[in-house]
């Protein structure tokens, strides 16, 4: 009989990686900074210690060389779990990711296995120099072939990487800046898996619904329960995963409550958001009872520390943004 | 080092015969509309072919960039069959057996090399024998994965062999616009790995040089970088017209010291070589390539292909796009 434990999403995401090391001797790290240093933000802890030189393996500083020999130890039936430092950092990875990555099944026809894991902080909210806060989900879910999973929990965090490192799909795994140490709850001990494209009702409401992904779903929460004090029922959706993403899951909240937020962090343009939003479009038009409000990044690139808050979607604009929704007779 | 003997220099210019013989009727077959853009060999058969018999097809691999599978006999007839049928636009092209260790044709230019290095360090990992040979040309050494593949493989010491095939020409763009270096070799030393130069029309010493990488790499020296020059004799490809570009003076000269000829000369002179062995091996390449595009392009697809592969289950999404597809979509494709 296993247990809980309470661990941060940090503790959670290190946990699922000395699990998976253990129960698949296949399974390789991969990074900068992964093996002797344990990452920066020490996810990659004791993996070095534990499982050795050969498995956890401090890369050369070349995210495109991280992730195109993850490319070739896929092919050669292992199981890379590649880190990228910050996600802003994969552009330089971006022709391996999105030429190669993503369509390595695809071109050999089922021949090669791309079970290829790449994990990668992201976000803002803690102060961090210039492209190390960058959100990038809309790019990467327009890349077919990519499965893209970003847990709002620190069970989550484990159970989702658990999935995403068996899957025999290349997964991008992203976990959020603030939610590292800011982010904590019971964690199942041992083998605990979250399915990929299930999502889950973070709150429960019947007035409207604020539909969110990663930190989001934690400053969504938030709000759900500040406004429940003054009467409204609002229920937040954590989609979990956007590839593959649940769409029976948003039509039922959706369709039951008539009302609709949905947030991330990103550039709006060409953001997942609006994803979300034309699939509330085709799948609940007639449920509709109001226009479903965007709440986003603006249309320029993260800034820099002092500008950080004036950028990032916060619990006042998901608030306002939800009593505009109300409001709508 | 082991020279080639005569007899595999034989071997090795059979399979160069035969694939400048099938590239001839390739590049008419395109002219016919009959399949696809395509890369012309002509100057890089000694290359190739020489490099593949130096590898043992049941442990190493050859990673190609796109212009080698005539050249590839040597790992099975099913490179050149899914050559051709990658070459009339059906997807199963990429896609070659398990026990060929040939991985399918790579557009995206030096992306194979860090695979490469990844592959060979996979395969040390799983305590298999083989080294993992990567082919990419002048132009590609430019490109940012060469350096980055090149600089980890001499880390890890992994187990490959670089195979730069240096024609002098990336489409339009020649040597000297590629690069300052007197010699793409030269970089090796930046990456703390051996780097040699050889003359790539010389098929006994590529097949040498090949053979001495693959052994330093097998027993765990790591990678070397092996160069060889040759001139493109031919268009880049189908798509590209040279005259605009390239110098006949320059074009007469390496015509002059063409691959296939040397070779031939070298055993016709040993008396295993003559006209008429020649003129088999040319009939039998086409009665091959003829028949192989006969069978692919008797090949059809089923629509719903499009969405396979892609990943192992359907997406909820994909499933729907599947479904929409199936019941809007004509009925199934055939080559060009």
């Amino acid at each position: 009989m296993t247990g809980t434990s309470e661990l941060t999403m940090l503790q959670a995401v290190n946990e699922a990686l000395h699990v998976e090391m253990a129960r698949d001797e296949r399974v390789v790290v991969l990074g900068e900074d992964v093996a002797r240093n344990g990452g920066v933000f020490r996810a990659t802890e004791g993996l070095f210690e534990k499982f050795g030189e050969d498995r956890v393996v401090d890369m050369p500083l070349a995210e495109g060389a991280i992730v195109g020999s993850a490319v070739g130890l896929a092919m050669a039936g292992l199981v890379p779990v590649a880190e990228i430092q910050f996600l802003g950092f994969s552009y330089q990875a971006m022709h391996q990711i999105a030429g190669q990555v993503a369509r390595l099944r695809y071109r050999s026809r089922g021949r090669f296995e791309p079970a290829i894991t790449i994990r990668s902080p992201f976000g803002g909210g803690v102060r961090t120099p210039e492209l190390h806060s960058d959100s990038m989900e809309g790019q990467l879910a327009n890349m077919a072939g990519l499965k893209l999973v970003a847990p709002a929990t620190a069970a989550d965090a484990k159970g989702l990487l658990a999935a995403s490192i068996r899957d025999p799909d290349p997964v991008v795994f992203l976990e959020p800046l603030r939610g590292y140490r800011g982010i904590r709850g019971e964690v199942p001990d041992g083998d605990h898996v979250v399915p990929l494209g299930e999502a889950r009702l973070a709150r429960e409401g019947d007035d409207v619904v604020v539909i969110a992904w990663s930190y989001q779903v934690e400053l969504a929460c938030r709000v759900a329960d500040a406004l429940a004090d003054d009467g409204l029922s609002v229920a937040v959706l954590d989609l979990r995963s956007l590839v593959p993403l649940d769409l029976a899951a948003i039509a039922g909240v959706v369709d039951r409550c008539g009302r609709a937020v949905v947030v991330e962090e990103a550039v709006q343009t060409g953001g997942f958001a609006g994803e979300v939003v034309a699939t509330i479009v085709e799948e609940c038009f007639w449920s509709l009872e109001a226009p479903v409000v965007r709440v986003s990044g603006y249309d320029v690139p993260y800034p820099v520390g002092q500008l950080e808050d004036a950028y990032v979607p916060d619990e006042a604009r998901i608030a306002a943004a939800v009593r505009r929704v109300l409001e709508v007779a | 080092m082991a020279r080639p003997t005569d007899d595999r220099l034989r071997t090795i210019l059979v399979d160069m015969v035969a694939a400048r013989t099938q590239a001839g009727r390739l590049w008419n077959l395109q002219r016919q509309g009959r399949i696809g853009t395509l890369a012309p060999i002509d100057g890089h058969e000694a290359t190739f072919a020489a490099a593949a018999h130096a590898l043992d097809p049941t442990e190493d691999w050859f990673l190609p960039q796109y212009r080698e599978p005539l050249a590839l006999q040597h790992f099975g007839p099913e490179v050149l069959e899914q050559y051709v049928l990658y070459n009339v636009g059906h997807p199963d092209g990429s896609r070659l057996p398990e026990s060929v260790r040939v991985a399918p044709l790579q557009i995206s230019l030096a992306t194979q090399v860090p695979h490469a290095v990844g592959l060979a360090w996979g395969m040390r990992l799983r305590d298999e024998p083989g080294v993992v040979l990567v082919s990419f040309g002048d132009g590609s050494s430019s490109e940012g994965d060469v350096h980055e593949a090149m600089n980890l493989a001499g880390v890890l010491r992994a187990p490959v062999v670089f195979l730069c095939v240096n024609n002098q020409w990336a489409i339009s763009t020649p040597l000297s616009l590629q690069t300052a270096a007197a010699s793409l070799a030269d970089r090796a030393v930046g990456y703390g790995i051996p780097g040699v130069t050889v003359d790539g029309n010389d098929a006994a010493a590529v097949f040498d040089a090949v053979d001495e990488a693959r052994a330093r790499a097998r027993s765990g020296g790591g990678p070397t970088l092996v160069e060889t020059t040759v001139y493109r004799l031919a268009a880049h490809t189908t798509a590209d017209d040279p005259t605009r570009y390239v110098p006949p003076e320059d074009l007469e000269a390496a015509r002059r010291d063409d691959p296939v000829e040397r070779l031939a000369a070298h055993l016709q002179a040993a008396g295993l070589w003559n006209d008429e062995a020649r003129a088999t091996v040319e009939a039998e390449a086409l009665d091959l390539l003829d028949r192989l595009v006969d069978r692919a392009e008797a090949r059809t697809t089923t629509p719903d292909e499009v969405m396979d592969h892609c990943f192992v289950v359907d997406t909820q999404r994909m499933a729907r796009q599947r479904q929409e597809l199936l019941e809007t979509a004509p009925a199934g494709g055939g080559p060009p």
